[in-house]
Order: C-alpha cells, then sequence, then structure tokens
C-alpha cells in the first residue's frame, strides 16, 4: 500500500519523561530506592496512527501509558498534546482533557462496575464530560452499542451477563462514548481467546477509520502488534530501544533485543525456517539498571562500550530510530 | 519423522463431567487419544474447551464434588488408572507421571525453599536420605539451567523470578524421571524470550531421558514448534486429531480452520482478520448435534442433529465432522441457520 506523502501532524508528543517509584524502607520509613519504570523517553504519537509500544513485563510500556494519562504522576518530563502540556494542567483542566484521551483496559472484568447497568455505566461517562444534553444520552447509547456490535437491549443488563469479549466492547464503546482523539489500549486483547481476540481487533481497526481515531496500543504480543500497528516501539527496561514503521521492525530489525524478541516468537509457518537468538538469563532488576546499555548483560554481542556508555537513540534508516551502538 | 511405536498411554472414550446447581456440565465429553513413548502430544483449545480438565482427570485430581470420570478409560502402560486406588494413584503421581502447572507461584509452597521442596517429591517416591534427597534436588536445578543452583536451592519461591520459579516446577516434575509429563499452559504467563528458554529446556530433556509429553495450550505457535501430534479440542470434544505439522498446512476441520484464518500472524500480512462468527456455547447447553454446528459456515441440517464420530481422512489424521463422511453430498442444507 502506498500513501500520498501528507505532512504528519503531531498529535502528542513525549519529551524526556521519567517515571520513578519510590521504594519505602528503613526505620523511618524513608525512600531507599527507586524504581525506574521510565527512565528517560522522547516520542511522538501522529495523528490517526496505531502508535504499538511492545515488551516484556517490566519495561515500562504500561506505566507509559498510565503516564501520559497522568494516572501516575510522572516524576519528570513533558508530555504535550495537541497545544496543551498535560503535567502543567491543573486538576480540573485534566479532566476536561481527558475527553480526548481514553483508555482500555487488559481486563474487561475488573473494569466494568459489576453493580451498574451497561446504560448506566455508558452514561456516566457521557455525564461526567457532559458530552451530550440528559435527553439524547439514551439514543446515544444506543448507538455507541451499535458501533461495537451490541444490541441495545444490552443497555439494561449488568456486565456479569455478557461474555469477556463482549466485555471488551462494552469497554470500547465507554472510551467512544466522549468522541476522544486518542485511545490507549493497554493490553486490550490479551486476556481473550484467539477467536474473539481476532473480532474485537477487527472493531478496533474499523473505528479508528470510521472515527479517525489515533491509537497506542501497548502489547507484549507481536502477532497482534503487527496486525494492527503503522509504527512499533520496542521498550527494555524503561528506555526505548527501536522504534520504527511496522514494516522496517518486523522485516530489518536492528537492535539485537528485537530481533531476539522476534525470533523467540514461535511461528507456525513450515516455509519460513528461522534462526533462533535464545537469551540467556532473566531482565534485570529496575531498581538497579544495569551500567551503560541495558541490554549488555544478555546481548549476545556486546562490546566494552556497551558496559560503561548508555547509547543513544539515533536515525539509522528512513523511519527508523535505533538505540545501540554496534548498529551506528 | 521421528517413529514412535510403543504406547504407553491410552485414553478412551473420557468422559468428565461437573453437576452443579445450574445442570450437568459435559466439560470432557467422550475422547480419546494415545500417547507414545518420547512423543509430543499437543492439547490445544480455546477457554472452556476441555483441555485442562483433559489433564486433570489423566491423573484423577478432579474435585469431587462437583466433577466427576463418569466414563472411559486411561490405560497406563496397559493397566486401567480408573480402577487403582488412591493411595495406589499417589504413588503414580509425582513419579511415573508428572505435572507442571500454569502459574508456578500457586503450586509451589511459599514457606519451603525451593530445594526442600524437590527433595520432598524424591523422598516421597525414593528411598534416599535427606542429605541425599538434597544433592539430588541441586544436581535437579543444575540440570533445568538455574545458575548458581547451591544458593538457589535454599532461597524461597518469592525470591525467583517466574522463569526460574518454573524451571524449579520442570526440575520437581522431573526429578522422579517420570514416563509421561503433563505441561498444563507451562509457558503462558511467561514473557516470550523466558518462554522460548522454557520449551528448549522441555525440549532438551525429553530427548535425555525419553519422557513423552502432552503439552496443553491455547497457542498454536507453540505446538507447531514442539509437538509431533496435536488434538484441537472444542467444547469438551476432539473434534481434530493429527500430526502438528499437518494441522498447518493441510487443517480440516472448519473449527481448526477458523482458529488459524484467526491468529494474527508474525511472518505475514493480513488486512482483515477472518473470524468464527458467534462465541463458544454454554456447557450447560450444549447443541444437540456437532457442537460447532450454530458457528459454521458449512453446517447442514445434519450437522444440527447428529454428532458426527471422528474420521479417519489420512494416514494419522482423524476428523469429526459430517464434511468428511460419505454421506455428505446427499445432506439437505439446514433450513433456517441458529442465529449467530
Amino acid at each position: 500500500m502506498v500513501l500520498p506523502v501528507v505532512e504528519k501532524k503531531v498529535l502528542l508528543k513525549v519529551n524526556q519523561l521519567k517515571q520513578y517509584f519510590p521504594i519505602k524502607g528503613g526505620f523511618f520509613g524513608r525512600t531507599i530506592n527507586h524504581v525506574k519504570a521510565v527512565d528517560d523517553i522522547s516520542f511522538n504519537i501522529y495523528q490517526g496512527e496505531t502508535l504499538s509500544i511492545v515488551g516484556e513485563s517490566g519495561c515500562g510500556k504500561s506505566t507509559t501509558g498510565r503516564a501520559i494519562l497522568r494516572l501516575d504522576e510522572p516524576t519528570s518530563g513533558s508530555i504535550h498534546f495537541q497545544d496543551k502540556d498535560l503535567l502543567s494542567l491543573g486538576k480540573k483542566e485534566m479532566r476536561s482533557t481527558r475527553k480526548d484521551l481514553q483508555v482500555i483496559f487488559q481486563d474487561p472484568f475488573a473494569s466494568l462496575n459489576p453493580r451498574q447497568t451497561i446504560g448506566q455505566i455508558l452514561g456516566e461517562a457521557l455525564s461526567i464530560q457532559n458530552v451530550v444534553p440528559k435527553e439524547n444520552r439514551k439514543s446515544r447509547i444506543e448507538e455507541l452499542l451499535g458501533h461495537v456490535g451490541l444490541r441495545p437491549e444490552s443497555m439494561e443488563r449488568y456486565p456479569h451477563e455478557f461474555s469477556g469479549g463482549q466485555r471488551q466492547r462494552i469497554g470500547i464503546a465507554r472510551a467512544l462514548a466522549v468522541d476522544p482523539k486518542l485511545i490507549i489500549c493497554d493490553e486490550a486483547v490479551s486476556a481473550l481467546d484467539v477467536s474473539i481476540q481476532a473480532q474485537v481487533l477487527n472493531l478496533l481497526k474499523s473505528l479508528q477509520r470510521q472515527f479517525d481515531l489515533t491509537f497506542l496500543f501497548i502489547s507484549h504480543d507481536l502477532g497482534v502488534v503487527r496486525h494492527i500497528s503503522d509504527r512499533v516501539m520496542v521498550m527494555y527496561l524503561g528506555k526505548i530501544v527501536e522504534i520504527a514503521d511496522k514494516k522496517s521492525i518486523f522485516e530489518q530489525p536492528q537492535h539485537p533485543y528485537t530481533r531476539a524478541l522476534l525470533s523467540a516468537i514461535p511461528v507456525p509457518n513450515p516455509v519460513q525456517e528461522r534462526e533462533r537468538i535464545l537469551l540467556t538469563g532473566d531482565v534485570p532488576s529496575p531498581i538497579d539498571p544495569p551500567s551503560g546499555c541495558r541490554f549488555h548483560t544478555r546481548c549476545p554481542f556486546a562490546i566494552d562500550i556497551c558496559k560503561s556508555q548508555l547509547p543513544e537513540l539515533k536515525i539509522s534508516a528512513q523511519n527508523h530510530q535505533v538505540a545501540c551502538h554496534i548498529v551506528s | 519423522m521421528k517413529q514412535f511405536e510403543e504406547k504407553i498411554l491410552e485414553v478412551k472414550n473420557l468422559q468428565t463431567y461437573f453437576f452443579t446447581d445450574e445442570g450437568t456440565s459435559k466439560a470432557v465429553n467422550g475422547i480419546s487419544f494415545t500417547l507414545n513413548k518420547g512423543e509430543t502430544l499437543g492439547i490445544v483449545g480455546e477457554s472452556g474447551s476441555g483441555k485442562s480438565i483433559t489433564s486433570l482427570s489423566l491423573l484423577r485430581l478432579i474435585q469431587s464434588p462437583p466433577g466427576k470420570i463418569t466414563g472411559g478409560s486411561i490405560l497406563f502402560k496397559g493397566e486401567d488408572l480408573l480402577t487403582k486406588t488412591e493411595k495406589q494413584m499417589r504413588s503414580i503421581r509425582g513419579n511415573e507421571i508428572s505435572m507442571i502447572f500454569q502459574e508456578p507461584m500457586t503450586s509451589l509452597n511459599p514457606v519451603y525453599s525451593a530445594g526442600e521442596q524437590i527433595a520432598e517429591a524424591i523422598r516421597l517416591h525414593q528411598k534416599l536420605g535427606k542429605k541425599e534427597a538434597w544433592n539430588k534436588a541441586v544436581d535437579m536445578l543444575r540440570l533445568v539451567g538455574i545458575p548458581s543452583p547451591e544458593k538457589r536451592a535454599k532461597q524461597e519461591p518469592h525470591e525467583l523470578s517466574g522463569g526460574m520459579r518454573q524451571r524449579v516446577m520442570i526440575a520437581m516434575a522431573l526429578a522422579c524421571h517420570p514416563e509421561v509429563l503433563i505441561a498444563d499452559e507451562p509457558t503462558t504467563a511467561l514473557d516470550v524470550t523466558i518462554q522460548a528458554q522454557i520449551l528448549e529446556l522441555i525440549k532438551t530433556l525429553q530427548k535425555d531421558f525419553g519422557t513423552a509429553v502432552i503439552l496443553i495450550t491455547h497457542d498454536l505457535g507453540v505446538v507447531y514448534e514442539t509437538c509431533d501430534r496435536v488434538a484441537v479440542m472444542y467444547a469438551g470434544k476432539i473434534v481434530e486429531y493429527t500430526l502438528a505439522k499437518e494441522i498447518f498446512t493441510n487443517p480440516k476441520h472448519p473449527y481448526t480452520i477458523g482458529l488459524l484464518n484467526s491468529l494474527p500472524r508474525l511472518d505475514m500480512d493480513q488486512e482483515e482478520l477472518t473470524t468464527i462468527p458467534g462465541t463458544v456455547p454454554s456447557p450447560y447447553n450444549m447443541p444437540k448435534g456437532c457442537s460447532f454446528a450454530p458457528r459454521c459456515a458449512h453446517a447442514k441440517k445434519i450437522c444440527e442433529q447428529a454428532v458426527p464420530d471422528l474420521q479417519t481422512t489420512g494416514p494419522s489424521t482423524q476428523v469429526s465432522c459430517w464434511m468428511f463422511t460419505p454421506q455428505w453430498e446427499k445432506e439437505y442444507d439446514a433450513q433456517e441457520k441458529v442465529g449467530v
């Protein structure tokens, strides 16, 4: 598919974002150390695209999503959404800005109130942001349910009456309710069976076209990421190791970690025999990350400089940035 | 192609039902398969297909009530496990047939060290002294690739990472050199790079010990890379039973085809994923005929009326679908499709 060359509009700009969580301990419960969940990352999200963040547990992908929504207060850095600096907004302004920034969580069981009907759940979202006048809310809810493929009668029912896939559709309807610009999908399809997952992925794609949505898609499943993304960002231990458009990251991954990650996934393809880069050991602790490049303790190609100097994210090809001493 | 001759486990028409207030759930509804020495059999299916209940039934670990194995037989080296006493079963579990579960944190005892727990399993089945059992436990930890095993053996489960806990489980399961290892989603809770390590480890140990493995998973990629044969389960039944490679190059059952099509692939571009319409039927309210018929695009009237038997369609392939029976062409189309 060849896209016409248009100037891409930045919707969200993250600059030097840091998110440290304090560890309390000792006799007086003082802060004795920090978990460096996200450590100085910068990236852009463009209007209308799907940017995915991939990485293993503890790499900081969910933390990044939460920091953008200010569900956790970031330690430092800046996040610009359109013209606003999100981190400098007051509580009230932030709340009204959240109309444009919505989130879909992994566990649809945990993120819906079991005592509310679907109509109440969606109605609450509409009333908090006050986007639709009261008398039109019912028809808006019906319309929303229609968008996500649920019957209007669902309004009267409670979350436990729905299957996992349907509950995730309700979560999507709630996010759509306030006409957001950016939706952060935090492992939104990870808890679903493949046949249901495929239904939800198709739904997300068609809604994106219909409403001109921008997605920040957080996932550990690279198959899903390949299906849905325009660009992919790979994180390791709180740092971005590689960002590129989908085609180049899957066809020409450059960072040794990305290559290992891709090769680790079992692919049912008899034609494509792949060589596996088997990493040894576990991910180090984010409390005391390794010096230099954080991946050097597990990297099969590490050289001396990797141990002492942190590699910067550099442009290595068109639309491709890598943080690795060996690549540059 | 590896050849496996010697049968070690033969399951015939196994039925495990759950009797609850809501009715009877036929979680495992008449399944049959065999496992040969040294081979890996994959059991795949989505949530509620009965794959985990199958594995628990094999070791008679179904909680009763509400569950009960109501029929069939499980022949282990020619003897039916369903006729054994509880005491005899206990000497088989962990000794001749071992099991690894998905979540190692919940299957390890949090207040005993990793080494103690492995040593306990060893002493239960073998006449070894405390010291010898401990040394053997440390050896096992070394074998499964845990660095500095002497130190790690003294640590409690919470001090170990997820991948390491799963290695401890594997060390424990293999400590008595079982002939059959049942692994129920052994890598589902792990990250992919750790998953690759664990699968590689299971493969190597299987080669060294000649253990037969039953791998229960929802991940078709894992099946492709580790299994010799595979059984696809849907709503308590095996719908397709074939060679692991066959299922990707030549899937037969409409459910298997649907499952493969809905998988977002790492190795190809897809604009839109093909989905299976509808959802799995409720276990309390199974369709009368083929349980997949309400979601199947090919379903004819016969599919809604009677359950198809497993049909042999190739030298090592069996499919449970009316499409592969001689009378299929003569059958009438379904008058009206059940709403999907």
